[in-house]
């Protein structure tokens, strides 16, 4: 049994060591929230927080995880607020299919974080994420409008 | 109230539609049984496409499938606007494809490509809305006992102004719903619409930005297994044999299954030890003959097309080779255009159940009612015992309209009888295992007089069809696929071919390598706009004109427009910043006529695409900003094609496997996209697909205005736009 902090719940699963943690969230726990693209880091569909940094679930052994917290997009609204970039990607209405939106809001999310006004380059340089509907541009503007309002 | 018909023990026919194209294709669908399907749908009915509950919630039926494209909010503008919906109370369902068939396809249409969702069934939709409001306000009347010519409705609410009566939708439902459906309904002139044509907020964002949207891949059913498969990566292989190794030792692991002559699968208790258990199985293929094709093999195949005699022919007028043998100059091109993959961010998957007496799939698809057909046809089991659950769509861009996943499931449900299994494709088998974009190769021949006017253009285009691949039932008795003349035909409402010339030939040489073809996102267009619309640039400079004012001599009148007012918007002809230079481009294609004009620069070989401005005249605006937003992910689509996609073929095999080798567009390469729509209310086209056609060409153009280049090879990044 491997013990996991996912949402502020505890959990333990009973999978190998080194099954990846993105399986894990969706199949063993159950939140499909968190996307399979690619299996190999290049789509960023599956980002998760892990102790508040985003990061690619599909390439974490789910024993390398340890007491680290794990946050996924079914946990980025609050006591049913809102975080300010999911606020402006509802503002802009910027998913098309929506199934890279998981990861790219992830990824805007941690962005913040550590950069609350990002530069246009800065968001280049972040959101190395694939959505092949092509909402790009939304998504940049989303991510200066939640950087305005925060 | 009686919309369930009994439906008699005979053959049924159902129209349906490929995926990509507007073509109807005729399928039959064994039908025995009076069985109604029982599936939960909303109630009470007013009619087959409008629900309004208790608590005044106004549930509008969406038959087509929903891939991003926003087809479900634009239906249910369309429905709401003539029912005198309050719109804050809409939320939408999708009836399943059973249901249609039980019902004698009262939803119509299911099937979703060709940018057909909207342009093909806004008459019937808004006669649904239109006949539900009729009722509706029918029920009000007859409980105040006063004729329903004296109500109004309005936002859900009937008002009977002389008795200052009113009552709401919810309130008069459930009556409303057992009065005959009037067939003579009168709709709302689309000038004076309140609901549609408005740029309103699309219904299914919400939650999307929380994770609880359910794509195909995130069903889940009690005690549901999980498969994973590999199929012969050589196309039209088979299985020559598998050797099971340990894995009997492997946890979770509870059956191997061949699945058909060509694929293994694993089934497991979770999805990862499925594939790890099949990555271990040591599988022999019998790759047969196609085991030597090559992208060398298939672009020598095409090459013989350019100039063989036999071609069909696509548009004609006068007599293009001969005013070619007598023109004062003539011009030549030839361009290639490779195999793409469609590469949806969801891989291809599909849920299943099946016991004796039932099979029930669940999956993205974007053909609903082929997804029961082949439901019906592997289970052996009668169509009303059958259905299909459709889920949102993470992607479709024609991929989806295809059921091989949905029949790869049930023939392995069939094997775990009563377990629901859930098969997911990982993206390697997603990228190897497609209905490719088309390949083709292209020769551009024109011809002017002393004058300088363009007097002839032959277009050979050799290359693949789509028909011959998947469905070959619609392709022509003499063995022509229309389908390839897109955007080139000599008129109709689909895609005319926009300039005039006295002597013209678009002709094909069909040649189809084994590697199967498919509907893409914008279909023949993509390269159809290419060969056309750099050609003519390059006409315009080989004659000292200005490739705007080339082209406008030329063009009808609807295609001109749409180009004129993006070389307005973008400034074409005024001076553009430092280095940056501009293309222009257009097309008529799903019924719709788009331009585009790009800027871009090139520094020591490296393209920025800075801005593109798109038009789109697509007759009817149902909501201008879906519309916007279509044309920002196609320039996105368009540009990834044109800048990296390509799937090469060795060994009989597609060589990318994962995004690592098949690279699309990120967001630092994203341009400043501007659109401009501006229908003009004399028709109906789509919108998810034309603007991908004009993304390549605007660019391109742009590349020969800053470097002198032309590029006849793609993608791009197979050539050196550094200057010589």
């Amino acid at each position: 049994m491997i013990a996991l902090s996912i949402n502020g719940k505890s959990y333990n699963v009973d999978v190998e060591s080194d099954t990846p943690l993105l399986w894990v969230i969706r199949d063993t726990i159950g939140l499909t929230g968190t996307k399979y693209g690619c299996g190999i880091a290049q789509c960023g569909a599956c980002t998760v927080h892990i102790n508040g940094v985003a990061t690619r679930s599909c390439q974490v052994p789910v024993g390398t995880v340890g007491s680290k917290q794990i946050t996924t997009v079914e946990a980025v609204a609050q006591n049913g607020k809102l975080h300010p970039i999911q606020q402006a990607w509802l503002d802009l209405d910027v998913p098309q299919c929506g199934y890279c939106q998981s990861g790219m809001i992830m990824a805007a999310v941690s962005l913040l974080k550590t950069n609350p006004k990002p530069t246009d380059e800065d968001i280049d340089a972040a959101m190395t994420n694939i959505c092949r509907c092509g909402t790009y541009q939304r998504i940049r503007a989303a991510i200066h409008a939640a950087a305005d309002h925060a | 109230m009686t919309y369930m018909p009994k439906v008699n023990r005979r053959s049924f026919v159902i129209g349906s539609s490929a995926a990509g194209a507007g073509l109807a294709l005729g399928f039959y669908v064994p039908f025995d049984t009076d069985v109604a399907h029982a599936d939960a749908v909303s109630s009470p009915e007013v009619n087959a496409w409008v629900v309004v509950k208790p608590d005044e919630t106004v549930v509008i039926r969406i038959a087509r499938s929903e891939m991003g494209q926003g087809t479900m909010t634009g239906l249910a503008q369309l429905v709401a606007e003539e029912l005198n919906a309050d719109w804050s109370k809409v939320t939408t369902e999708f009836p399943t494809p059973g249901q249609n068939v039980a019902r004698k396809r009262i939803w119509g249409e299911f099937s979703t490509g060709g940018s057909r969702g909207i342009r093909e069934s806004n008459k019937y939709v808004r006669e649904g809305g239109a006949a539900a409001r009729m009722m509706l306000i029918q029920a009000a009347a007859t409980a105040w006992n006063v004729p329903a010519v004296e109500c109004t409705a309005d936002k859900g609410v009937i008002t009977h102004s002389a008795s200052n009566r009113t009552v709401t939708y919810g309130k008069v439902a459930d009556a409303a719903g057992k009065l005959d459906v009037p067939t003579n309904v009168t709709l709302r002139d689309p000038k004076s619409w309140t609901i549609a044509g408005q740029p309103l907020k699309r219904l299914d964002t919400a939650d999307k930005l929380v994770g609880k949207t359910m794509f195909g891949i995130d069903t889940r059913q009690p005690n549901m297994l999980y498969a994973a498969i590999r199929a012969c990566p050589i196309f039209g292989g088979k299985v020559q044999s598998v050797a099971e190794a340990d894995m009997p030792d492997m946890p979770g692991v509870k059956k191997i299954i061949k699945v058909g002559d060509n694929a293994v699968a694993v089934v497991a208790d979770s999805w990862w030890r499925a594939k790890r258990a099949l990555e271990s199985l040591q599988i022999t293929w019998d790759g047969g003959e196609n085991a030597k094709v090559s992208s060398a093999s298939i672009a020598n195949f095409l090459k013989e097309g350019l100039d063989a005699e036999q071609a069909f022919v696509g548009n004609q007028t006068g007599d293009a080779k001969a005013a070619l043998a007598g023109a004062a100059k003539v011009v030549t091109a030839t361009y290639s255009y490779p195999y793409q993959n469609h590469a949806p961010m969801e891989p291809m998957n599909a849920t299943a159940i099946y016991t004796s007496d039932k099979c029930e799939v669940w999956c993205p698809t974007q053909n609903g009612e082929a997804a029961l057909a082949v439901a019906a046809e592997v289970s052996g089991l009668p169509v009303a015992q059958c259905d299909v659950h459709k889920t949102f769509l993470g992607g479709g861009f024609g991929r989806r309209g295809q059921s091989d996943f949905v029949r790869q499931a049930v023939l392995i449900a069939k094997e775990m009888p009563g377990t629901p299994v859930k098969l997911l494709w990982s993206r390697e088998e997603d990228m190897t295992h497609c209905y490719y974009h088309p390949i083709t190769q292209c020769k551009m021949t024109a011809g002017f007089d002393a004058n300088k006017n363009l007097i002839a253009l032959h277009m050979r285009i050799s290359g693949q069809s789509i028909l011959a691949t998947v469905l070959p039932s619609r392709m022509e008795k003499n063995g022509k696929d229309p389908v390839t003349f897109q955007g080139l035909s000599p008129g109709g409402p689909e895609g005319a071919f926009g300039y005039n010339v006295p002597n013209l030939l678009i002709d094909h040489a069909m040649r189809n390598p084994s590697v199967p073809a498919g509907f893409w996102r914008g279909v023949n267009t993509n390269h159809n706009a290419i060969y056309v619309e750099t050609f003519m640039d390059e006409l315009a400079h080989e004659i000292g004109e200005d490739p705007l004012a080339f082209r406008l001599k030329y063009l009808k009148p609807k295609h001109a427009a749409v180009l004129k007012a993006v070389a307005e918007k973008a400034g074409y002809g005024t001076p553009a910043p430092k280095g940056v230079y501009r293309g222009l481009s257009q097309i008529m294609g799903f019924g719709s006529y788009v331009a585009a004009c790009a800027e871009v620069s090139v520094t020591d070989g490296n393209l920025k695409i800075h801005r593109i401005v798109g038009a789109t005249n697509s007759g009817h605006a149902v909501n201008p900003e879906l519309i916007a937003r279509q044309v920002e992910g196609s320039f996105v689509y368009g540009l990834s094609a044109m800048l990296y996609g390509e799937c090469t073929v060795r060994g009989g095999a597609i060589v990318q496997r994962n995004f690592d080798t098949y690279q699309v567009m990120h967001i630092d390469e994203m341009p400043k996209v501007e659109a401009i729509v501006m229908p003009d209310y004399e028709f109906w086209g789509g919108v998810g697909e034309p603007t991908i056609a004009v993304a390549a060409p605007a660019v391109l153009n742009a590349i020969f205005a800053a470097t002198g280049k032309r590029i006849y090879n793609f993608p791009l990044r197979n050539n050196d736009l550094r200057s010589a």
